[in-house]
């Protein structure tokens, strides 16, 4: 309350006769004190105490507990899993998103808008119904089911299955970063760098992919965050076998049904330490970027 | 090298941005087009360089017909309007950019490559903060930058789109006059856009004055200036009077009475009279081709500005009246035109 009124005080001071209009936005201390105190109010209750609590539970019993559920091989193999097919995932959106944004953002083609709204389709949909298009297409009474078969192509309950579902909802990431950064900039650096003799891709590489480097890294940061995360595609298509094809937070969720609280507590961990890597490299890449 | 322009033609969508276009810019010279926005003046300059294509029509460098080449193997400096500068790329690099992409077997060695950027950098002055980058220049030397990143390539014909148009008035001045000493040392052709009369007239051996996707005028700055080809030339160079009146074998009406103004070579119809404001002497009513009614006077200077209202009319016009001559306002004025010019309407 003292900070406020001295913060109030002051702004009286500095105001001249003919600012009088600020007199509206000039709300009581007590007001602005309980708007404040909401908000952080809210931001405990939602984002700080489920953190904690993670940790919390994880840690509940001790170090050794909580290191024996991380090395048990289920738990292994989880991590493992889930690291492959975020690499995969992500290293495919890059490209994609790269390809998406760069075709939207530089050039004009019929069915343009249509592209644009189908990109942001994975982010409208819910996840669930990803997986189970997946199923309708490559499971065993889907459309290429017989000829999957037929080949011995295994997609569902497997790795491809899981690097399509992930691939499919966190598509929009990439792109969504990319577009409105290339439409903004427009295309005059890479009509300079073309009329001073630069091939394709030399544009593309010494201008085009420079130019964006810092929104790339952010949308592949958001992307592979959302990627090691993902639960609901990935459940549906994943068929849940131990150690074979559960990702971390099916992993997690199994364990957590078994009311193996700390074996469940002690992987989440892990994800929610993700979340805090990828909040600081967020602010880091915010930092350079406004920089540079 | 010389560019020919042959009945060139763009259109977007139903709007026609170039409308059969000739031109010819000769070896050497420093070319301007000048006019309004919309006028289709960059449209050109991005046809000649080889980024945007004509629907119907050639581009000749040299004789030798360009319009089958794209921007990367026509050989041409362009420079942008907001410059464009590679920003992640310090000075240096950006002069550097167009040598270091040529193919391997053209490519300089990194001696010799530092030996032409640095020259440039001297050219345009620079040389000292050839390790800063983009964001740390200021407008004029921006603008420096992207013009030695264009000549670095020995280009054979040089572009500039508004060169001047982000800067503020006084480095626009110096940089102008700077430009024209440059052409006048390395003589590349040049063809630059701008919608600033004074700049064109100023810089270039010849204007090109288009509206609409047409040329109106092709001359010397001298010659759009006082021997303005259309009605369009004289409003937009210069300022002008402009009177409605009607022609009736070759003798200009206005208000439907005569005027003692002879139009010979316009055929009779509505039509309009340009005169200079400083082209009007101002007398006794009687016998005078126009008559008005003074309404103020102002500004400074050798002239002063005198609004009068004219007779049979609702316009008020502005003419340039000598300090030592007598005017007072309210006063019934005779208008004689030393020179004017009558163009048909339509």
């Amino acid at each position: 309350m003292a900070l406020a009124n001295t913060i109030l005080q002051r702004r009286n001071a500095r105001a001249g006769p003919h600012e009088d209009g600020d007199e509206v936005r000039r709300e009581p201390a007590a007001v602005r004190f309980l708007i404040v105190a909401l908000a952080v109010a809210f931001l405990v209750v939602f984002l700080v105490l489920p953190l904690i609590t993670v940790f919390q539970q994880a840690f509940m019993h001790g170090l050794w507990p909580y290191l024996a559920a991380l090395v048990e091989p289920d738990a292994v193999a989880a991590i493992r899993l889930t690291l492959v097919v975020a690499a995969i995932s992500v290293s495919l959106n890059l490209l994609f998103g790269l390809v998406a944004a760069w075709a939207i953002a530089k050039f004009d083609f019929p069915g343009k808008s249509v592209l644009i709204t189908l990109i942001d389709l994975p982010f409208s949909v819910s996840p669930v119904i990803a997986g189970l298009v997946f199923v309708l297409l490559f499971g065993a009474q889907g459309y290429f089911g017989a000829f999957l078969q037929a080949h011995d192509i295994q997609i569902l309950f497997a790795l491809p299955g899981l690097v399509l579902a992930t691939v499919f909802v966190t598509f929009p990431f990439v792109a969504r970063e990319l577009i409105p950064l290339m439409q903004e900039q427009g295309t005059q650096d890479e009509e300079a760098a073309i009329s001073l003799g630069a091939s394709g891709l030399q544009t593309f590489f010494r201008v085009t992919l420079p130019n964006v480097k810092w929104a790339l890294l952010y949308g592949v940061l958001l992307c592979n965050a959302r990627a090691m995360g993902e639960f609901g595609a990935v459940s549906v298509v994943s068929g849940h076998i131990r150690g074979e094809t559960n990702t971390m937070p099916l992993h997690i969720e199994i364990l957590y049904n078994e009311y193996q609280f700390t074996a469940a507590f002690a992987v989440a961990s892990l994800l929610a330490l993700l979340a805090l890597v990828t909040l600081i490299a967020k602010v880091l890449l915010e930092r350079r970027a406004a920089a540079e | 090298m010389d560019i020919g322009i042959h009945n060139v033609t763009k259109r977007f969508g139903a709007f026609a941005a170039l409308d059969n276009v000739d031109l010819e810019v000769r070896s050497g010279e420093l070319v301007a087009l000048l006019g309004p926005s919309g006028s289709g003046k960059t449209t050109l300059l991005r046809i000649i360089a080889g980024l945007e294509w004509p629907e119907q029509g050639r581009i000749l460098f040299g004789g030798e017909d360009a319009s089958e080449r794209s921007v990367r193997e026509r050989n041409v400096g362009f420079v942008f309007q907001h410059y464009a500068l590679f920003r992640h790329l310090s000075v240096f690099e950006n002069v550097a950019f167009g040598l270091r992409v040529r193919p391997r077997a053209s490519r300089l060695r990194e001696s010799e490559l530092r030996e032409r950027v640095e020259r440039l950098l001297d050219l345009i002055q620079l040389r000292s903060i050839a390790d800063r980058y983009p964001s740390q220049l200021s407008g004029g030397q921006r603008q420096r930058v992207a013009l030695a990143r264009a000549l670095a390539i020995e280009p054979r014909v040089l572009l500039l789109d508004e060169p001047f148009g982000a800067l503020d008035a006084k480095v626009r001045k110096e940089l102008r006059r700077w430009l024209r000493n440059l052409h006048d040392n390395i003589h590349v052709t040049s063809v630059f856009v701008t919608h600033d009369q004074e700049e064109a007239l100023e810089v270039a051996d010849r204007v090109v004055v288009m509206d609409e996707g047409r040329i109106e005028q092709i001359g010397a700055p001298q010659d759009v200036y006082e021997e303005p080809a259309t009605a369009f030339v004289h409003a937009f160079i210069g300022e002008s009077i402009i009177i409605p009146v009607t022609v009736e074998k070759g003798a200009v009406l206005h208000a439907g009475k005569p005027t003692s103004l002879g139009a010979p070579d316009v055929q009779t119809g509505p039509a309009r009279l340009f005169i200079r404001p400083y082209d009007v002497g101002i007398g006794m009513p009687v016998n005078a081709a126009l008559q008005g009614t003074v309404q103020r006077l102002h500004g400074i200077g050798a002239a002063r500005r005198v609004e009068i209202l004219l007779a049979d009319s609702d316009q008020t016009i502005e003419v340039d009246v000598p300090r030592a001559h007598e005017v007072t306002a309210g006063q019934r004025v005779g208008i004689v035109p030393l020179r004017y010019r009558v163009f048909a309407d339509g």
